[in-house]
């Protein structure tokens, strides 16, 4: 790296490389954009599944469990969590988690959620389930 | 040290390794926690020592980059610092309102402290690494910009180097991308897609700019190679990380609902990303072989190369093992990613702010570099931790590949649950190595209070 190729021809290309690639990352999201609606069932989004997702929020479900795969690895998956135990199964589970957890074994904490909360938890859930999101995960354990 | 302005990176820095110690403090709870799933419970639960470890990072980083930036900017620029006052306001600002937000993460539920901090005026809350309360968040735009200003006109009324320049970039940037933290829409696609504009076009774009004016700055001091030289090098990686790492950030559009064509632009570019690390690596090796100068200070140049080494490794070969579409699709979303996230934090951003550190510490406080008594004792400290967050990256890796197996590859998958209690044996010996990390840790740290015959700065 030396000779003919100078200091500031180094430069110009960084800037202009950093332009030309920002300017293509727009144009990608910008593409992305008018394609989402196809995509990311905004259609089917109602105020309880708004709800639904500020409880998912509020209460750092995150912070342990992935949604489409991210988020933390220290509980299952919830993105098909639907699929997997059905709604009336992911309610009970929620409402039956013990105060003071489960001895030597990992246990979500008691939210003590109403009807009304984990029926807005569920719905979205089940919209995050009903996302195209190119066949993900691979199988029904998430 | 050459401008009497540049001491006020001495806090920050101490503060910086404060907040480093919290964050391995609470690595172990969480290590624990994946094997005694009730330690601690339900006191401190997964998801709030989780938030205190990652937010204790990104907030001791910040801490690093800041006072790296106020430490290197003077000199730089060859003049003292535009306002030494406003930085040492900025450093209060920041720890009294990081300090509040790791209280209140510990003392009340997370959806009480949402509703205490006014999370229903602008919802940004509860998303991965983004769970600062609006307070917190708003005042981490008012020291970033207050940092800015002061470093901006810094370079404004000085010298401007490629060094500076490259780093005025990364930082602008880093308070840039941060605005898309205030942005949640209620579908939940287009709240992830933005989330990673703060989050990827941190880590794999303007923070590698951060980080290789910082390793360029270390080295021309260090080693004595010829400027010219050194930021020509600095110009040709910082333009492969980002025209690789802007595009790379289709590696997160996978599965998360955005269109199939991310597969192909994200596979490609990121399978790119680890040049500018192997370059980063390169380069260090390079210019320290080529030194006109043998520096007193060891343990610095001993960190600029394994920072090299290690970033190559974490986020260049850590990161490309499961970047391609193809391989993600299985390993999305499992220890194989939490394995890649420690090392490379490790190696790129830890190590980078523990150089900057090394190298600037000893000056602040009167002397060229530390005795070789308290250099030993500094490059032990570098070995542990480094070697145990290799075997911390190694046991996880092992760990996801059988949970790969176990949970979506197999005949049978099992629940996640299930396949977690089989993997259990690498959980408990990433902890054990973890126990290393911190012994590592608590010599660096008596590193900084071991005497004996120090140069006097120059």
């Amino acid at each position: 790296m030396s000779g003919a190729f100078t200091k500031s021809m180094a430069r110009n290309i960084f800037y202009g490389g950093t332009v030309f690639f920002f300017l293509l990352f727009l144009a990608l999201s910008f593409d992305t954009h008018s394609q989402l609606p196809k995509r990311d069932m905004r259609a089917n989004i109602t105020p309880q599944i708004a709800e639904g997702k500020k409880l998912w929020e509020v209460n750092n479900c995150i912070g342990c469990h992935t949604l489409m795969g991210e988020g933390a690895y220290f509980a299952p998956e919830l993105g098909n969590v639907v699929a997997r135990y059905g709604e009336e199964g992911t309610k009970g589970f929620i409402k039956a988690r013990p105060k003071e957890g489960v001895p030597g074994r990992r246990s979500m904490p008691q939210f003590n959620f109403t009807e009304e909360q984990l029926d807005a938890i569920v719905a979205f859930l089940k919209h995050v389930n009903s996302i195209n999101d190119a066949n993900w995960p691979p199988n029904i354990q998430g | 040290m050459q401008f009497k302005s540049q001491a006020v990176a001495k806090p920050y820095f101490i503060a910086a390794i404060g907040l480093f110690v919290g964050q391995i403090l609470f690595g172990l709870i969480l290590g624990l926690q994946y094997v005694i799933g009730d330690f601690l419970f339900p006191a401190i639960p997964f998801n709030v020592a989780r938030m205190v470890h990652t937010n204790l990072l990104i907030v001791w980083l910040l801490f690093g980059f800041m006072g790296g930036a106020y430490y290197m900017i003077p000199e730089e620029s060859e003049t003292e610092l535009f306002s030494p006052k406003l930085a040492l306001a900025m450093f209060w600002i920041f720890l009294v309102a990081g300090a509040l937000t790791i209280v209140g993460y510990l003392a009340v539920p997370y959806a009480t402290l949402a509703e205490l901090t006014g999370n229903n005026i602008i919802e940004t809350m509860g998303r991965e690494f983004l769970e600062q309360p609006l307070p917190t968040k708003l005042g981490i735009v008012v020291v970033a910009l207050a940092f800015l200003f002061n470093i901006t006109m810094t370079v404004l009324k000085g010298k401007k180097t490629a060094v500076s320049i490259v780093l005025l970039i990364g930082l602008w940037g880093l308070a840039v991308f941060f605005l898309f933290s205030f942005y949640n829409p209620v579908n939940v696609v287009l709240d992830k897609f933005f989330w990673w504009w703060t989050v990827h076009l941190w880590v794999e774009g303007v923070w590698e700019l951060i980080l290789g004016s910082f390793l360029a700055f270390v080295l021309i001091k260090t080693t004595g190679v010829d400027r010219e030289v050194i930021e020509k090098w600095l110009y040709v990686i910082v333009t492969l990380t980002l025209i690789t790492g802007i595009i790379g950030t289709g590696h997160h559009y996978y599965w998360i609902g955005t269109p199939e064509y991310w597969q192909w632009w994200g596979s490609i570019f990121s399978a790119l990303e680890p040049i500018p690390f192997f370059a980063m690596t390169v380069f260090a090796f390079n210019m320290v072989n080529r030194r006109r100068r043998e520096h007193p200070n060891k343990a610095a140049v001993l960190w600029a190369l394994g920072t090299g080494v290690m970033a190559f490794l974490g986020a260049g070969v850590w990161g490309f093992l499961h970047t391609l579409a193809p391989v993600n699709y299985y390993t999305h979303g499992t220890q194989i990613t939490a394995a890649h996230g420690h090392m490379a934090f490790y190696g790129a951003y830890a190590m980078v702010n523990l150089m900057m550190i090394s190298y600037a510490m000893p000056i602040l406080r009167g002397r060229a570099a530390n005795s070789n008594k308290s250099q030993v004792l500094e490059m032990w400290s570098f070995w542990l931790m480094t070697v145990a967050i290799v075997f911390i990256t190694l046991f996880l890796t092992a760990a996801g590949i059988l949970q790969v197996w176990l949970q979506r590859a197999a005949e049978s998958p099992l629940p996640f649950i299930a396949a977690q209690e089989k993997i259990a044996i690498f959980y408990w010996m990433r902890e054990w190595t973890g126990v290393a990390f911190l012994i590592g840790l608590v010599i660096y740290i008596i590193s900084f209070f071991v005497k004996g015959d120090e140069e006097k700065a120059a």
